[in-house]
């Protein structure tokens, strides 16, 4: 006769265990969410701890203040510019990019000879990794050779006495480094327009040019509602990837010329790794917390409504 | 007439605006390449057209790429942290991405919604707890502290891959097994594993490829040069105080970019359906 715990002590041999999905389930995830929470989560907590302690690589000592870290860094004119910077530099290259994706995306729907060159010659700035790429506009943009400065004057538009300094004047640095940024992401822009684009039964549109809707009205009332979700897609991951961007800026100017393309990401990097204070870097870059909060609430509303 | 006069005007503004958009993008790419061939005389010449060879085209710069740095070395440094990124990522994404496939219920969708949105969570955001945590781990200034952090975007992203891709394997095959004694990871080694390769494939290029994007992490790290990835190796110890050594430096740009460039765009179908949820097939 067999006992109860006789039962159950045979349902925890090892060979059983391995055969009940609510046991084998949660472990084959385990591995995936360990690393996560070990690495982005714990992380996150300890720029918090940072943010309200007074750590930098001279002192160690974890030692609390409160909210006194952010009181210095609002404070601080630097800070201030670079969050303006950061504003102009994501709502500027976006609206570059999304433009040009767009307009590149309505190119290429239609068949012509090389379509698929012209698409793969497209892609290669956002396949590029990425400070690789911005390289070569570092080159472009050169103080002495730019190959962008010598057209101009070849087409005499500029004197050559007068030749721009692209990353070297303020306004000019801030348009390069948007610039630099709206033509590593547009290509992305494209490839999603293009999803959208094809995803639009033909018949729709058909119908809808029958009904006499012209090429405006079938693009506005027709196409981008139907392709809204999509497009909004490429904005989250869009604004995400320029907001947070630390690379672009770092090659091109460092920030400079006066902090006057210094954004959120490179200032972070400036002030708590290069000068050491991590406290200070860690409040910098916590400021980009609330930013992706709505990105994520955006993100996670759109991946809902998927399911339904 | 006019009617046809108005459709060669409209072909051809169509071609130019496609000529534009595509020089716009492909520009950089043809600079770095004839950059890397011009002799040091032609490329510092204002005199003459800067966007063909106006002296003989020269090798120099490549030699002194492979012999005089360590480019080479570097390529091998993306090369190794990429192998074991690619490695972690399958060894934990497949069994993570298979068990919210099959998971019931509301939890597991929550997990891999939860999983998938910290692809969101930018280096920009965690550089500064992460160098601590490097230090702690005593990696401080070595390639192995790059594996380590690497995977915590490539997993995100690989596991809601995978889970998509599992979802559209019908339940029955694994039940079967299951019926004919395979355990739950049997039949999960033994008849899915093999249904996947397709998927697997595009997940072994994307975490590569994502590695290969990497700089946020490697600039923060590392600071000794034999230890660098190419995309950093390339940016900063090429250039020596204020001298940049452009014939070397776009050329090494350019080796590095071209695999990545092909492997990106032969896969890239897949990489929009991974980042749109499946919203677009």
């Amino acid at each position: 006769m067999t006992t109860i715990t006789e039962v159950v002590r045979e349902n925890l041999r090892p060979r059983y265990l391995l055969d009940r999905t609510s046991f084998v389930g949660p472990l084959l995830v385990a591995p995936a969410v360990l690393y996560v929470v070990l690495l982005v989560g714990l992380p996150f907590l300890l720029a918090v701890y940072y943010a309200l302690s007074a750590y930098s690589i001279f002192d160690p000592s974890y030692r609390f203040v409160g909210l006194s870290n952010f009181h210095d860094v609002l404070a601080s004119d630097i800070f201030r510019r670079t969050l303006v910077n950061t504003f102009v530099f994501t709502i500027g290259s976006q609206i570059i990019g999304l433009l040009l994706g767009k307009i590149g995306a309505m190119l290429l729907m239609k068949e012509f000879p090389g379509r698929r060159i012209a698409r793969a010659l497209i892609v290669l700035p956002w396949a590029v990794p990425v400070s690789l790429a911005t390289l070569a506009w570092v080159w472009m943009f050169d103080s002495l050779y730019s190959v962008i400065n010598w057209t101009l004057v070849a087409l005499g538009l500029v004197d050559v006495a007068n030749q721009p300094q692209w990353l070297g004047q303020p306004d000019l640095a801030m348009a390069a480094v948007m610039t630099v940024h709206a033509w590593r992401l547009f290509p992305f822009g494209v490839i999603l327009f293009l999803a959208g684009f094809s995803s639009v039964p033909k018949d729709v549109l058909d119908a809808a040019t029958i009904d006499g809707a012209g090429f405006w009205r079938r693009n506005y009332q027709i196409i981008m509602p139907m392709i809204l979700p999509i497009v909004l897609i490429a904005v989250i991951f869009g604004t995400v990837f320029t907001f947070t961007d630390l690379s672009v800026v770092y090659l091109l100017t460092k920030g400079g010329p006066i902090n006057s393309t210094q954004v959120l990401g490179s200032l972070a990097f400036q002030v708590g790794i290069l000068s050491g204070d991590v406290s200070h870097g860690a409040v910098i870059c916590l400021f980009l917390f609330p930013f992706l909060l709505v990105a994520v609430t955006f993100m996670l509303r759109f991946l809902r409504r998927r399911e339904i | 007439m006019t009617a046809i006069a108005r459709r060669i005007f409209g072909t051809s503004s169509f071609y130019l605006a496609v000529t534009l958009l595509v020089v716009f993008a492909a520009f950089p790419f043809y600079w770095m390449l004839i950059t890397t061939f011009k002799t040091d005389g032609d490329l510092y010449n204002l005199q003459s057209v800067p966007y063909w060879f106006n002296a003989p085209p020269t090798l120099d710069h490549l030699k002194y790429l492979f012999t005089q740095t360590l480019f080479l070395r570097w390529l091998g440094n993306s090369a190794l942290i990429g192998v074991c990124v690619v490695v972690i990522t399958l060894v934990t994404a497949l069994p993570a991405g298979y068990s919210l496939a099959r998971m019931p219920g509301r939890a597991a969708e929550n997990l891999g919604i939860g999983i998938f949105l910290t692809y969101l969570v930018p280096p920009t955001l965690l550089f500064l707890p992460l160098s601590r945590v490097i230090a702690w781990l005593d990696l401080q200034d070595s390639l192995w502290s790059l594996v380590v952090v690497y995977p915590t975007f490539t997993i995100p992203f690989c596991t809601w891959l995978l889970m998509g891709f599992f979802k559209s394997i019908p339940r029955e095959i694994d039940e079967a097994a299951i019926v004919d004694g395979c355990t739950v990871l049997g039949a999960f080694v033994k008849t899915i594993l093999p249904l996947s390769v397709p998927a697997i494939l595009t997940v072994v290029i994307f975490a590569f490829t994502l590695t290969m994007q990497e700089f946020v992490y490697a600039l923060t790290f590392i600071s000794s040069s034999d230890q660098k990835p190419i995309t950093l190796g390339v940016a900063t110890d090429l250039v020596r105080g204020d001298i940049f050594y452009w014939g070397e430096l776009m050329g090494a740009a350019l080796i590095a970019s071209v695999p990545v460039a092909i492997a990106y765009n032969l896969f890239l179908d897949r990489f929009i359906s991974g980042i749109t949820g499946g919203a677009v097939k």
